[in-house]
């Protein structure tokens, strides 16, 4: 089941790429300039995404060894409480890098028993970025930034309950 | 797991690349000043579709303010740009799932507007 969800997957991403790789040929062709500077601005991106990528594959391959499903079910599971709703924002505003960069550790964690809404929190948690809160609070005062993140922190909850509803009320 | 990904994230990165080229966020001050409401929705609009650091929305929404933008409109860009993901959607629905997704982005996409509103109500009863 699993082998087959991934075999999708892969084939879906390789399908995805190509229409980038499309994409690209087509803006070379009507602006070769633009595909250029954008293709620039790519391969500077990946660099900066390498060290936030290498860091999910060790936390993989450490949940893998080290985190049993049992444990996930416990404390990032359905009967988690407050403890995994609190594990994820925590965890959501103390990840770092690029959001996409985590989507392969929470799939991971997903399959091991973690619920649907702490993924959803996490994610939304993401939002709230601690080293650049200094420079929230230089451009839009401090009460700003503190009223903000108090509202962002208790509507990642709300979307994760959402979310779990709309989610699993389909697939049952 | 892992590798199968790598054509997804790598494909994120092209997109981000190309996005950013052809809308840069500079482009972005011209489309407000209509009115408090609509401009929140291009706000989260633009937002949404945004791929860049959060540190550029800070800036961008910096110079809206200045520009005499509301600041509903410039709460739901920050909240948006960081919240909602256009440009990693296909990532996010072939890793997390198409449902997923789409219902957590179209959610956050509402959200970084309703907590605008609640965030400069807020801060007027704070005086």
């Amino acid at each position: 089941m699993i082998e087959e969800k991934l075999r999708k997957m892969t084939g879906g991403g390789n399908i995805f790429l190509l229409i980038v790789m499309c994409l690209y040929a087509l803006a070379f062709m009507v602006n070769a300039e633009l595909a250029l500077n954008a293709l620039a601005f790519s391969t500077n991106l990946f660099h900066q995404l390498l060290p936030v990528l290498l860091l999910v594959f060790v936390l993989i391959f450490v949940s893998n060894l080290l985190v049993k499903p049992d444990w996930i079910r416990a404390n990032m599971g359905r009967d988690s409480g407050l403890r995994g709703w609190s594990l994820a924002i925590v965890g959501g505003i103390l990840s770092v890098g690029p959001i996409y960069a985590w989507y392969a550790l929470l799939r991971d964690l997903r399959t091991k028993g973690m619920r649907t809404a702490l993924i959803a929190v996490f994610l939304y948690n993401r939002g709230i970025k601690l080293p650049l809160l200094p420079l929230m609070i230089h451009y839009f005062g401090l009460a700003y930034t503190l009223v903000l993140a108090i509202y962002m922190t208790l509507f990642s909850l709300l979307n994760g309950i959402l979310v779990e509803k709309i989610v699993e009320r389909r697939t049952g | 797991m892992f590798v199968g990904m790598l054509p997804i994230l790598v494909g994120v990165v092209l997109l981000t690349g190309l996005i950013l080229e052809l809308v840069p966020a500079d482009r972005a001050a011209g489309w407000f000043g209509r009115n408090d409401m609509l401009d929140a929705l291009i706000g989260a609009t633009f937002g949404g579709i945004a791929a860049g650091h959060p540190l550029t929305s800070y800036v961008l929404g910096g110079e809206l303010l200045a520009n005499g933008i509301s600041l509903i409109a410039v709460t739901a860009l920050l909240v948006s740009w960081v919240t909602v993901g256009i440009v990693q959607f296909p990532a996010e629905a072939l890793i997390l799932g198409r449902r997923f997704a789409l219902y957590r982005n179209l959610l956050c996409f509402g959200f970084s507007i309703l907590i605008a509103m609640l965030t400069v109500s807020t801060l007027r009863l704070l005086g």
